[in-house]
């Protein structure tokens, strides 16, 4: 370390918390040097008692709980309150805020402390969701309690998500504020940080006695709300739901460590800006105290440890040798009416440790002693129900302690589970049953660089691939927070992103992929980049699917325009408009398929799927349908799928608009639509839904005022309701609104991503769409009409066009040596009256169907 | 309709005609047709011609040459073409048939033919069984 810094000077310490408070006040009452120092906090208030804050429930003012102001009064001290830091400039040794002003240091002090964390899921943001770190958030909380109460006329139900220690605290003062109060944990027992199972049990037990309800082993997986948007209620993990009116969320902190990381200071990948015992950064001149510091690999979100290192800081600078001893993790639990406290070793983690307990049930006790393996010395505890005993024996902790030998068991280590992220422990990945905090360790300690690296080294990902957003979303977390930079880069021959790529070509003008690739990649491009080239073309040229070089780039299912299957044959699906069939063409498609002995079922989309075609019968099956009047149903393509339809108002006593009539004229007009990921759309004829509307890219619900239109539902692997986008519109409105979502969706969407994800991350939200189309605020909307008018104007059938040109035809030879012998291969059974593929036993004991679905290969 | 490979009466290595040069599009793949044995061609930018088993060891079925032609970088620098399965994704070297992207799975090579191009005809090294 370098020279101590004996001689005052100027000293910015950022984040006014507790933390700072108590530097501030050692330094000076230490020391009469002429020291400067500014102490810019983000609050627009003084440093104030955090620990104290649920009394402001109890009629505690906030100027109450104003920390000491004597030191912060010296003359030696400036003030900024209510403009946080935005950057550090190590070079120039500055700080600069929001407002602009800058701030040069000699030694600057992070004491940013943490932010309070909501969990990552939808709803999580809704009115009447709360997070409680400040007064603000306490102010607002009572504001948002009174107003509802009177709105809604009744008592309120309440639900804090987070039973530790913080969580106990804010369901007392909710309580206190007159709500019926519910403590949510995702752990088996509440505050498994601090406390066993054994315990945990018994302190749910007495948390119920006093009036708050305790649901454990809930993970909540969504928040909904009401007509009026405030929140209603939550779902859990186990499908069941509950009504909230108001939510608190104490799922954890995260140290405020971003200024640190871009200032490249090293921070612990899992959170805070890493310090010595000297609570030193990486950087001489920078210190960082309190709950942002990481010591040791841990931030702990508690002041007494914050405390000691606001000393140890003061005591260097003052040119001392403190060192920081490491943490005290000792917590009582402030709710009164219940007692619970932990200290030392609480979970007996040394080895060889011994738990002395002593439970009363009944009485609502649980009191145990962790003893070294000699059973003598006092390592440390947890009283649950009666801690009267907490002061005298936790200074004891580390000294002899006579102790009766009693019953030992090995209590669970509780694991602390939410921050806002997946916990460690769930499992991202089912196929391959891995965990989110297994690839966290794919990433740090196996080192790998990227997604495709963690997929290759545990498999998540590997299997049915479905899993691999949520992979690739903590992969790059992980890397962000390691410093290192998360390429968006489609893949190894293109640096740029879909949506940066569409823009090249948009504006390059470019029309063929070997341009493409030249001016903007490198190599001869891959399954990636390909057929994400093939779509962007499709937008801006329009061409054929298998025109020119575009037919190469394509997959396998645009390639022959139907969805290959496990054995490589294919299935054949014809468009029905919104799931509107005649008899007649019913007819036609039950011929076709008898007639090439091809397996029949409905689909999940209102139409039909034929299978089992070979590659030389698609045109065949092709030229049966299309002459009887059907075209393509693009089942293949990133491209609209089926607009769902209900009876609608045509024929069901409830419906109150035509959502067949509807759904047909949106599928005739967005069919052929290429885009970063499939489409799907249904329109309902009134609020029952039975067209499940929400679960679709856009869903359309009848009212009796117009239409509804909803964006970004989903069902899948994520499954999301779609959120109302605008209310009452005709029918011209209805359409313009989707062309123009539509349109802005494929220019702006990464490759593969559905359109809730993107609306998810949509800067603006909901609000930001709207305004893009309904009033234009990028100025774009006549462009994104007039792509969407040359989409209408120019659709062809593909496979109509294609029946019509002898060289696409050639593509469907089975072998280009023995153009229609089927492939040899092939093998079925009956099953239920139909065809399957054979199994690998089935094809070895011969007791098949050999060679294909039909016994007469029709030309 | 031309079958090819009534090659059982020559337990010899012989050369196998097998299309035109103009059968084949650059950088999609026809699947050909040697007595039982399917066979993936393509056909590359830069003229050559390469022949691969059409069986894709990890879907278990012939679709090989229904996949998408592209390109491996490697970090020493080298590049070699590659062939993407159309099942579940996993690539092979097209000059060797090593595998070169497994997605996660175990490593399945796949055979590969030596090609000649003879006068526009595209001829296959091929070894009677
Ligand atoms: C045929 C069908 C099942 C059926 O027999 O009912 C089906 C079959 C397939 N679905 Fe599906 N999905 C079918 C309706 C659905 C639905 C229901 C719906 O549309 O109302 C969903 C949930 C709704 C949604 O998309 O949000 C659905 C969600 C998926 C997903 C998950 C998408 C997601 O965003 O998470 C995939 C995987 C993907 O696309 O990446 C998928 C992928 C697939 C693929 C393409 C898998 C594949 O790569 O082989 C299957 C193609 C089989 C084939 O060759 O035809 N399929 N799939 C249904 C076709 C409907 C149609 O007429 O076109
Ligand atoms: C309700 C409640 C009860 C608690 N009870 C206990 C308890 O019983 N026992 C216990 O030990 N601990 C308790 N704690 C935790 C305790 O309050 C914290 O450990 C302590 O406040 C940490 O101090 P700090 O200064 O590190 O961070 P903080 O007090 O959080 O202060 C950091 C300050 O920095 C500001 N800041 C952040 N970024 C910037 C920036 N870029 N620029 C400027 N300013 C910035 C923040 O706005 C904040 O004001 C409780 C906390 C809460 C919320
Ligand atoms: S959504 Fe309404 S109109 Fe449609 S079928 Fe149901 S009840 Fe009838
Ligand atoms: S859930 Fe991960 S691969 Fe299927």
């Amino acid at each position: 370390m370098s020279t101590s810094n004996k001689t005052a000077g100027h000293i910015v310490v950022v984040g006014a918390g507790m933390v700072a408070h108590r530097f501030i006040e050692s330094l000076l009452t230490r020391s009469d040097a002429p020291w400067q120092i500014t102490l810019i906090g983000e609050e627009s208030r003084l440093p104030y008692d955090r620990v104290g804050l649920t009394s402001f429930f109890s009629g505690t003012t906030a100027d109450e709980l104003t920390l000491e102001r004597h030191h912060l009064e010296d003359p030696r001290v400036a003030l900024v309150t209510g403009d946080p830091v935005v950057r550090v400039d190590r070079k120039a040794k500055t700080v600069h805020t929001a407002a602009r002003s800058e701030f040069a240091y000699d030694t600057l002090v992070l004491a940013t402390g943490s932010y309070a964390a909501r969990p990552a899921v939808d709803g999580a943001d809704l009115p009447g969701c709360f997070v409680y770190r400040t007064i603000d958030d306490l102010v607002s909380l009572t504001d948002f309690v009174e107003a509802r109460r009177a709105q809604l006329g009744r008592p309120l139900v309440g639900k804090v998500v987070g039973g530790g220690l913080l969580g106990l605290e804010a369901a007392g003062a909710l309580q206190g504020l007159d709500v019926d109060c519910t403590v949510v944990h995702s752990g088996t027992h509440l505050m498994s940080a601090q406390i066993d199972r054994a315990g945990g049990e018994v302190l749910g037990r007495l948390i119920s006695q006093r009036g708050i309800d305790v649901r454990t082993e809930s993970r909540t997986t969504r928040l909904d709300a009401d007509r009026t948007g405030q929140v209603a209620g939550l779902e859990f993990r186990d499908g069941s739901w509950e009504e909230a009116d108001v939510v608190v969320f104490t799922v954890g902190v995260r140290p405020n460590d971003r200024l640190a990381r871009e200032a490249m200071l090293e921070c612990e990948p899992r959170g805070g800006v890493l310090i010595d015992d000297a609570c030193r950064t990486s950087d001489d001149a920078i210190f960082a105290i309190g709950e942002v510091a990481n010591f040791d690999g841990r931030c702990v979100g508690l002041v007494a440890p914050g405390y000691t290192m606001a000393e140890v800081a003061a005591d260097r600078l003052l040119g001392g040798e403190a060192t920081f001893p490491g943490y005290d993790e000792s917590t009582k639990l402030k709710l009164s009416g219940v007692d619970v406290a932990s200290f030392g070793d609480a979970m007996a983690t040394s080895p060889g440790a011994l738990d002395v307990v002593y439970t009363d049930p009944v009485g609502g006790v649980y009191k145990k002693l962790v003893m070294s393996d000699d059973a003598s010395t006092l390592l440390g505890g947890i009283l649950v129900g009666d801690a009267s005993a907490y002061g005298s024996l936790r200074p004891l902790v580390g000294s002899p302690l006579g102790a009766d030998p009693a019953a030992y068991l090995m209590p669970e280590g509780g694991v602390e589970a939410p921050t806002g992220d997946l916990p460690d422990e769930a499992i991202v990945c089912s196929c391959s049953s891995v965990t989110a905090g297994r690839i966290r360790g794919a990433v740090h300690e196996d080192g790998c660089a990227d997604a495709g690296e963690v997929k290759a080294c545990t498999k998540a990902g590997a299997t049915c691939g479905s899993c691999f957003v949520t992979v690739k979303k903590i992969v790059g977390k992980e890397l962000a927070s390691l410093g290192k930079a998360v390429s968006d880069a489609l893949c190894e021959h293109f640096d740029m992103s879909r949506r940066q790529l569409f823009d090249a070509i948009s504006v390059s003008g470019l029309t063929t992929f070997s341009a493409i690739i030249d001016r903007f990649g490198r190599g001869r491009g891959c399954d990636v980049c390909k057929p994400t080239i093939a779509s962007i073309l499709s937008g801006l040229v329009g061409e054929h699917v298998l025109e020119g070089e575009t037919a190469t780039l394509q997959d396998t299912n645009d390639h022959v325009m139907a969805n290959m299957q496990k054995d490589g044959s294919y299935s054949v699906v014809p468009r029905m408009p919104g799931g509107e069939v005649t008899p007649e063409g019913l007819i036609v498609i039950g011929e076709v398929a008898k007639e090439f002995g091809l397996y029949t079922k409905l689909t999940g989309g209102q139409r039909i799927d034929m299978f089992g075609a070979r590659l030389e019968q698609l045109p065949l099956v092709w030229k049966r349908l299309v002459d009887a009047g059907f075209e393509s149903g693009q089942a293949y393509g990133k491209s609209l799928r089926t607009v769902k339809s209900c009876v609608g108002s045509t024929w069901c006593r409830y419906g109150v608009l035509d959502s067949v009539g509807m759904a047909v004229r949106l599928e005739l007009r967005y069919r052929g639509l290429r885009s970063p990921h499939k489409l799907k759309l249904g329109v309902s004829g009134c609020a029952r839904e039975c067209a499940e509307a929400r679960g679709k890219d856009v869903g359309v619900i009848a009212t009796e005022n117009g239409w509804n239109m909803y964006v970004g539902g989903n069902g899948g692997f994520t499954p999301r309701h779609a959120q109302l986008l605008a209310e009452g519109l005709d029918d011209d409105g209805l359409i313009r609104a989707i062309d123009r979502f539509f349109m802005y969706y494929i220019r702006t969407a990464d490759r593969l991503q559905r359109t809730a994800p993107w609306v998810e991350e949509l800067e603006g939200g909901l609000d930001g769409l709207r305004e893009v189309i309904f009033d234009d605020s990028l100025g774009i909307a006549d462009d994104l009409d007039r792509s969407m008018d040359k989409h209408v104007g120019t659709y062809e059938d593909e496979w109509a066009a294609t029946l019509k040109d002898p060289d696409k035809l050639s593509r469907f030879h089975s072998f280009v040596n023995a153009p229609d012998t089927p492939d040899p291969s092939l093998a079925y059974v009956l099953e239920r009256g139909q065809v399957r593929p054979a199994s690998d036993e089935e094809k070895e004991s011969g007791s098949v169907m050999i060679a294909g679905t039909t016994l007469e290969v029709r030309r | 309709m031309t079958t090819i490979g009534d090659a059982a009466a020559t337990a010899q290595t012989t050369w196998v005609r097998v299309c035109a040069l103009d059968d084949l599009t650059v950088e999609r793949g026809r699947a050909a047709l040697i007595g039982d044995t399917q066979i993936a061609l393509f056909r590359l930018v830069d003229g050559t011609v390469r022949a691969v088993s059409n069986y894709d060891p990890y879907g278990l079925a012939h679709v090989l040459s229904r996949g998408i032609v592209g390109s491996k970088a490697f970090t020493d620098g080298s590049e070699v073409p590659t062939i993407a399965s159309p099942l579940h994704k996993q690539a092979w070297d097209l000059r060797t048939g090593a595998v070169v992207e497994t997605q996660g799975k175990d490593e399945r090579h796949i055979a590969v033919h030596p090609v000649a191009v003879d006068d526009g005809q595209v001829l296959i090294k091929w070894k009677a069984a």
